[in-house]
C-alpha cells in the first residue's frame, strides 16, 4: 500500500534525524538564520543612523557655508534690511519677514477653510458628493508647484490686479491701520498673492488630515452632544474640535512646514524685492525664493555665503516650528490626563 | 381586537395585548400613535401605539434588533442625523406632535434628554461638561451656573466624588462615574423626559446598582424611558414595561403584571429566557 510505504519512509527519516550529520546541518541552518537576522538588524540600524548622519551633514554644510557671511555681518545679518550685491552688504530681514508673512496669510486662510471642508465632508455632505470632493482635494495636493507658479503669474495675479486689489485699496483707505495693510499700487504680484497661492497649496494637507481625525470621533459622542441640544456648529466647536485637536495641530504643522519652505510657486508671484513693507500688495521675497532666484547669479563668496546663511535661518525657523508643535502636543496630552 | 386604555381612546391594535393597567389617574407625557419607522426601505417599527406616563419609568425590553433602541431614538429625533431614516405616525409630547417637520429639534433635545449605552463625556473638564449644556440655553451669572452644576452633580450622586477635582478632564473618571456625569449633564439642562439607552451595559455591578438607584430617584421629577437587555433591571427599575419583538409592540403593561402573568406566549417565552 502506498500510504503504508510512505509511513515507513517517514519513520526512517525521523529516526535518522537524530544522527550527528543531521544535527550538524541543522545547527548550520540556525547559524545562517542568525546571520541573516544580524544583517537585517544592521540594515535597519544603518538606515536609521543614515538619517542622523544626513541631518548633521546638512547642518554642518550650512554652518560652514554660512560662516563667511555670518562672520562678516555678525548678528546684524538678522536685523539688516539691505541686500546689495554691488556693495556686498547683505541682511536677512526682508526674506525672513516675507517668509513669515506669506506663511501666516496661508495658514490664516487654509486652516479655517480646510477645517470647514473636512467637517462638511465628514458630517454634512450627502454620500454621493463625498468621494468627488475628497478626490478633488487630493488632486489639488498633486499639482506640481511650478504649475501653481505659472497659473499664479499669468492668471491669478492679473485677475487680482484688475478686480480685487483696486477694490480693496479703495475700501480700506479711510480705515486706519488696515489702510497700511492694503496700500499702494495694485501690482498683482506681491506678498498677498504669494500667501493666497500658498493657502491653496496647503489646503489639501490641512483638509485631508482633519478629515481623517474627524472621521475618528465616535458617533455616540456626537449624538450625545446633539442630545443635549447642540447645534451643528456647537458640536463642531465644543466636541469635535477639542476631541481631535492633537490631529488637527498635526495637520496645521504639516501645512505650515510646506508653506515655509515652498519655493517655486512663491518665486513666480512674490515680486522678488528685498523690501519690508507693511502693505500686502507690495512685492517682497521669501528665504527660499531668494535662494532659488539668486544662486545662479551670485558672484563673490560673500554673496553665496549670505544665501547659504539664509538657508540656515530657514532651517532654524522650521526647527523652531516643529519644537513648538511638539511642546504644544505634550501640553495637550498632559491636560488630557 | 379592540382595547380601551385609561383615557377612553379606543384603538384597533391587532397584535398587542395590553395587560389591564390601572392608568386612569395617570397623565400621559408622551403618546405614540401608529408609529412606523424606516431605515431606507426596510420597516423597522410596525404600527407602534404606546403611552409613556408622567413621572413613571417605562422599560422597553426585547431581543436584539426588535426595535427598542430605534423607538427610543425617535423620541428625541436622533434619527434626523442620518439620511434615509424616517418616521411616520404621531408622537405627541404634551399634545404636540414631535415628528412634525418644523419642530425645533435642538429645543426638543433639551426637553428630552438622553443617556447613552457608553459613557460619553465631552472632551472638557467635569465642570464644563455640565456647564456647557446649561450655557446653551441660558445666560446665567457664574455663581448660578456653579450652583446648577453642583445640584446636577448631587442629583447624579457624583458630587462627593468629584467636588475636589471639577477642573479635571471628564474622560479621566471611571466608567461608572462618567456615566453618572452624563446623567448629571442631562439633568442640568432641566429636561422633562430622560431616555436611557442601555445605560448600564458597559458598567460593573456596583456602578449599575448606583445608576438604578438614581433612576428610581429621578422619576420624582422626570418621565423616564429605559431600554435594557437585562430583564432583571427592567423588573427592578420600571413601573411599566413594553415587550417588543421584530419591530412590533407585543405587550405593554404594568411591570409587575407583565413579568408575573404575561398575556402573550412570546412575552412568556422571552421573560423565561427561552429565546432572545
Amino acid at each position: 500500500m502506498d500510504s503504508g510505504e510512505q509511513n515507513v519512509t517517514d519513520m526512517t527519516l525521523r529516526s535518522s534525524s537524530v544522527s550527528a550529520a543531521e544535527a550538524a546541518s541543522r545547527s548550520a541552518v540556525l547559524r545562517r538564520l542568525r546571520l541573516t537576522d544580524l544583517v537585517f538588524h544592521g540594515l535597519t540600524r544603518g538606515a536609521a543612523l543614515a538619517v542622523l548622519a544626513l541631518l548633521s551633514g546638512v547642518i554642518i554644510a550650512l554652518i560652514l557655508g554660512a560662516a563667511p557671511a555670518l562672520g562678516t555681518f555678525g548678528f546684524s545679518f538678522l536685523f539688516d534690511e539691505s541686500w546689495n550685491p554691488v556693495t556686498e552688504k547683505f541682511g536677512a530681514v526682508a526674506p525672513i519677514y516675507g517668509t513669515l508673512v506669506t506663511s501666516a496669510i496661508a495658514m490664516l486662510i487654509a486652516v479655517p477653510v480646510g477645517l470647514m471642508i473636512a467637517f462638511f465632508l465628514t458630517e454634512l455632505c450627502p454620500k454621493p458628493l463625498r468621494r468627488p470632493i475628497g478626490i478633488a482635494i487630493e488632486l489639488l495636493a498633486g499639482i506640481p508647484s511650478i504649475i501653481y507658479g505659472i497659473w499664479g503669474l499669468f492668471i491669478f495675479a492679473p485677475f487680482l490686479q484688475k478686480h480685487i486689489q483696486p477694490f480693496l485699496i479703495d475700501a480700506f483707505e479711510p480705515i486706519p491701520v488696515l489702510n497700511a495693510l492694503f496700500a499702494g499700487p495694485p501690482y498683482g504680484i506681491g506678498m498677498g498673492t504669494a500667501g493666497l497661492i500658498l493657502a491653496i497649496m496647503v489646503l489639501p494637507f490641512v483638509t485631508s488630515i482633519s478629515r481623517d481625525v474627524f472621521d475618528a470621533v465616535p458617533p455616540v459622542l456626537k449624538e450625545a452632544a446633539y442630545g443635549v441640544g447642540c447645534t451643528t456648529w456647537e458640536v463642531f466647536r465644543y466636541v469635535v474640535l477639542p476631541f481631535t485637536r492633537v490631529g488637527v495641530i498635526g495637520g496645521f504643522m504639516l501645512g505650515l512646514g510646506r508653506a515655509l519652505g515652498e519655493t517655486m510657486a512663491v518665486t513666480f508671484v512674490i515680486g522678488n524685492a528685498h523690501h519690508v513693507s507693511a502693505s500686502l500688495f507690495a512685492p517682497g521675497t521669501t528665504i527660499s525664493a531668494s535662494i532659488a532666484n539668486e544662486f545662479t547669479e551670485a558672484v563673490g563668496d560673500l554673496y553665496t555665503s549670505s544665501l547659504v546663511a539664509l538657508g540656515l535661518i530657514l532651517f532654524v525657523i522650521t526647527f523652531i516650528v516643529l519644537a513648538i508643535a511638539r511642546y504644544m502636543l505634550l501640553r495637550l496630552q498632559q491636560q488630557g490626563r | 381586537m379592540t382595547i380601551t386604555n385609561g383615557h377612553g381612546l379606543a384603538t384597533a391594535v391587532p397584535v398587542a395585548t395590553h395587560a389591564k393597567v390601572d392608568t386612569a389617574g395617570l397623565p400621559e407625557k408622551v403618546s405614540i400613535k401608529n408609529l412606523e419607522f424606516f431605515y431606507g426601505d426596510s420597516r423597522a417599527l410596525k404600527g407602534i401605539t404606546l403611552s409613556l406616563y408622567a413621572n413613571k419609568t417605562t422599560a422597553f425590553i426585547g431581543p436584539s434588533g426588535c426595535g427598542k433602541s430605534t423607538l427610543l431614538r425617535i423620541l428625541n429625533r436622533m434619527y434626523d442625523l442620518y439620511p434615509g431614516q424616517r418616521a411616520t405616525g404621531e408622537v405627541l409630547f404634551d399634545g404636540d406632535n414631535l415628528l412634525r417637520a418644523d419642530q425645533d429639534i435642538n429645543l426638543l433635545r433639551a426637553r428630552i434628554g438622553m443617556v447613552f449605552q457608553k459613557p460619553t463625556p465631552f472632551p472638557m473638564s467635569i465642570y464644563e461638561n455640565i456647564a456647557f449644556g446649561i450655557r446653551l440655553y441660558e445666560s446665567l451669572p457664574k455663581a448660578e451656573i456653579d450652583a446648577r452644576v453642583e445640584s446636577a452633580l448631587r442629583r447624579a450622586a457624583l458630587w462627593d466624588e468629584v467636588k475636589d477635582k471639577l477642573n479635571a478632564n471628564g474622560q479621566s473618571l471611571s466608567g461608572g462615574q462618567q456615566q453618572r456625569l452624563c446623567i448629571a449633564r442631562t439633568v442640568a439642562v432641566k429636561p422633562e423626559v430622560i431616555l436611557f439607552d442601555e445605560p448600564c451595559s458597559a458598567l460593573d455591578p456596583i456602578s449599575t446598582a448606583k445608576i438604578e438607584e438614581l433612576i428610581d430617584e429621578l422619576k420624582q421629577d422626570y418621565t423616564i424611558v429605559i431600554v435594557t437587555h437585562n430583564m432583571q433591571q427592567a423588573a427592578r427599575v420600571s413601573d411599566f414595561t413594553a415587550f417588543m419583538y421584530l419591530g412590533e409592540l407585543i405587550e405593554f403593561g404594568a411591570t409587575e403584571t407583565l413579568f408575573t402573568t404575561p398575556k402573550d406566549s412570546r412575552t412568556q417565552a422571552y421573560i423565561t429566557g427561552r429565546f432572545g
